[in-house]
């Protein structure tokens, strides 16, 4: 690696499960401009600009252009949107500061499912011949992953409402969280997963920036140094996985340098509770490391957005000198098909 | 403010897709009642069938048939069917392993409740009974307790093959436009035009979208535009669209309202289609009881300066 890039600053909405009273951009503006008042950049001063989002949760084709009004999109500017977590919109704009075309990149992402049935939405992610004319929902997919889990003797259903209470109590101090503070286990949403297993269904934006080398440090007193990213995805067949383990996240893990330190922190994103369990497991986390001190996709999960909070999150606590190396997760697809694991570390103290 | 609008918005797309030789083996095999795996180079057995191994991306070709009963390698109840799913009572989804293959397939299982189910626990296909070539054929598993049928033979290969599924979708949706764009249509309904003004560079943009796309600031200043406005530059569509009760040619063109200062779109009526120019001055004409103006016609005023609208183009 050439150049040292950083996260140098970070914003996010509120989480709420509506947001009708605003269009996507509206709901993306006061984002953008915090995380460039955190910084003192202008929209003139990005070098790119990289984005999250998706066309099924808006219910129109290439939705993501309305969004550009926010960054100022004239005169031309150096553009790219992925249509998925913005945690994979980081990823490009990381790779893109590591080819020095760029020494500065804006990454936001946002998703409003309040708009449909984020659960039926979903299935359209599917494979179209074997599973999609089903309508497996998400929470029907996860409950299948929680079973094999529990079959396993990997966990069990009071283990699961430990990880949504932790979850949860530790969101008192998110002010940005959907659900903080007790919240019901519940009925079964699908057997053997309960409400409470399962994120909340909500609107949100996030925003990040990065910057390379001198750059970083004249922005941010004290960046998260972007160690590494890696992101594998496995078969899409769920019936070819093991679903009680994660492998894609252990090489991505692998990859980014993960395992060659211990983390203080770990920001994963696993939006249903069992999920917790194969990603601690895939990532061999142990009871010293603190596990999403955000509470999680499980206190806030705005689809798109909720992998680049994980790094965001992760990153913040390295500028608060809250943690000094943290590992961030982000996931896509079900049953944590497709995961991206980033290294974060502060300058030694 | 006024309260946001909100209409429901139904997004339905029936997606023709073609399947390549394994897949259409399979769903071929499930219109005969007969499952169908792939075999691997290394001896495993794909059901349902891919034509890629997951493992070496080696193509896969090689049908072979598997039993209709199995095991069932894990399972979640689900006591509120949704649409479109397998069943409409409540049922078990299940991944089930059937005899003979390596891998497992997703589907729904018919049990009386959750008790009656549980990992480990045998089970047959139960064909639907109409069946079309999809993975519908099935119509879920139930519980079966009796032995292995013998398998048919099949060698994979079918004389009227299924070449294609028609992939069905349907969601449903309640758009909301957001705060800009409601009060620019709370305005036209009194046949008012609004656009909102950047707080930087002050330019007034029409329809407003809550942001300034040139600084990337939030807009929220409102300004009155129009009604009278200049054509900056137009087209001649001589195509009819279907469903569209507009005779052809007609012209199409980009409308800078007077304080605007991006141009909108609109149809010129009132004049003869090859008559219409640059600088053109246009006002808008409402239908009786339309949400927004059916076409602008030409005002008679001078034509615009080129000056004026050279910005706006």
């Amino acid at each position: 690696m050439t150049r040292d890039i950083a996260v140098v600053a970070f914003a996010q909405t509120d989480h709420r499960r509506t947001s009708e009273d605003l269009s996507e951009v509206e709901m993306l503006m006061p984002v953008l401009h915090e995380v460039l008042d955190r910084t003192g950049l202008k929209t003139a001063d990005i070098g790119f600009t990289c984005s999250g989002s998706s066309d099924y949760l808006a219910g129109r084709a290439f939705s993501f252009t309305l969004a550009l009004d926010g960054v100022g999109a004239w005169p031309p500017i150096s553009e790219s949107h992925v249509e998925t977590d913005g945690a994979w919109a980081l990823y490009e704009a990381w790779t893109k500061l590591l080819t020095g075309e760029a020494d500065t990149a804006l990454v936001y992402s946002y998703g409003k499912s309040s708009p449909g049935s984020v659960r039926d939405v979903l299935t359209r992610q599917l494979d179209p011949y074997y599973l999609a004319p089903l309508w497996p929902d998400s929470v029907a997919l996860a409950a299948l992953q929680a079973q094999a889990l529990i079959d396993a003797g990997h966990t069990d259903e009071p283990a699961l409402a430990a990880f949504a209470a932790r979850s949860r109590e530790a969101a008192r101090d998110n002010p940005h969280a959907q659900l903080r503070g007790p919240v019901p286990h519940g009925d079964h949403l699908v057997r053997p997963l309960r409400t409470g297993d399962c994120p909340p269904i909500g609107d949100g934006a996030a925003a990040v920036i990065l910057a390379a080398g001198e750059r970083a440090r004249t922005l941010c007193p004290r960046p998260a140094w972007i160690r590494g990213v890696d992101h594998r995805i496995e078969a899409h067949g769920l019936g070819v996985r093991d679903l009680t383990d994660s492998p894609s996240t252990r090489l991505a893990a692998e990859r980014a340098g993960a395992f060659e330190r211990p983390v203080d922190t770990a920001e994963l994103h696993a939006p249903f509770t069992a999920q917790e369990v194969v990603l601690r497991r895939a990532l061999r986390l142990d009871d010293t490391v603190c596990v999403n001190p955000s509470g999680g996709a499980l206190a806030a999960n705005p689809i798109m957005a909720a992998g680049l909070i994980r790094i965001g999150e992760a990153a913040a606590r390295i500028h608060r000198g809250e943690s000094d190396r943290a590992l961030a997760h982000a996931t896509s697809g079900p049953c944590l098909q497709q995961n991206l694991v980033a290294v974060l570390e502060g300058d030694p103290r | 403010m006024p309260e946001v609008l909100k209409a429901p918005l139904v997004v339905e797309f029936p997606f023709t897709r073609s399947l390549g030789p394994v897949q259409s083996a399979f769903l071929t095999g499930l219109r005969e009642r007969v499952v169908l795996g792939v075999r691997t180079r290394d001896g495993r057995t794909l059901v349902p069938p891919v034509e890629y191994d997951p493992v070496t991306a080696e193509e896969l070709g090689d049908l072979v048939e598997v039993a209709p009963t199995g095991t069932v390698t894990t399972w979640a109840w689900n006591h509120d069917p949704r649409r479109g799913q397998p069943l409409d009572t409540p049922f078990a989804w299940v991944l089930v392993r059937l005899d003979g293959a390596d891998t497992a397939l997703l589907h729904a299982l018919d049990a009386p409740g959750p008790e009656a189910v549980r990992t480990g626990m045998r089970v047959r296909v139960r064909w639907a009974a109409e069946r079309t070539g999809a993975i519908t054929d099935i119509a879920c598993f139930e519980p079966y307790t009796g032995a292995t049928p013998p398998l048919t033979g099949h060698d994979g290969h079918f004389d009227d093959a299924v070449t294609g599924i028609v992939a069905h979708a349907r969601l449903d949706y309640t758009y909301s436009p957001g705060r800009a764009q409601t009060a620019y249509i709370d305005a036209l309904r009194g046949r008012r035009t609004v656009g909102e003004r950047c707080p930087a560079c002050r330019k007034v943009y029409v329809p407003p979208r809550g942001a300034c796309p040139t600084c990337g600031l939030a807009t929220s200043e409102q300004v009155e535009v129009g009604p009278r406005g200049t054509v900056t530059t137009f087209c001649i569509v001589n195509i009819k669209a279907k469903n569209l009760d507009i005779e052809v040619p007609y012209v199409y063109a980009h409308i800078a309202l007077d304080g605007a200062d991006l141009a909108l779109h609109g149809r010129i009526g009132g004049i003869p289609y090859d008559q219409v120019r640059m600088g053109l001055r246009v006002e808008p004409v409402w239908a009786e009881g339309a949400r927004h103006p059916d076409h602008y016609r030409p005002t008679g005023e001078p034509d615009a300066d080129y000056d004026t609208y050279r910005e706006l183009l």
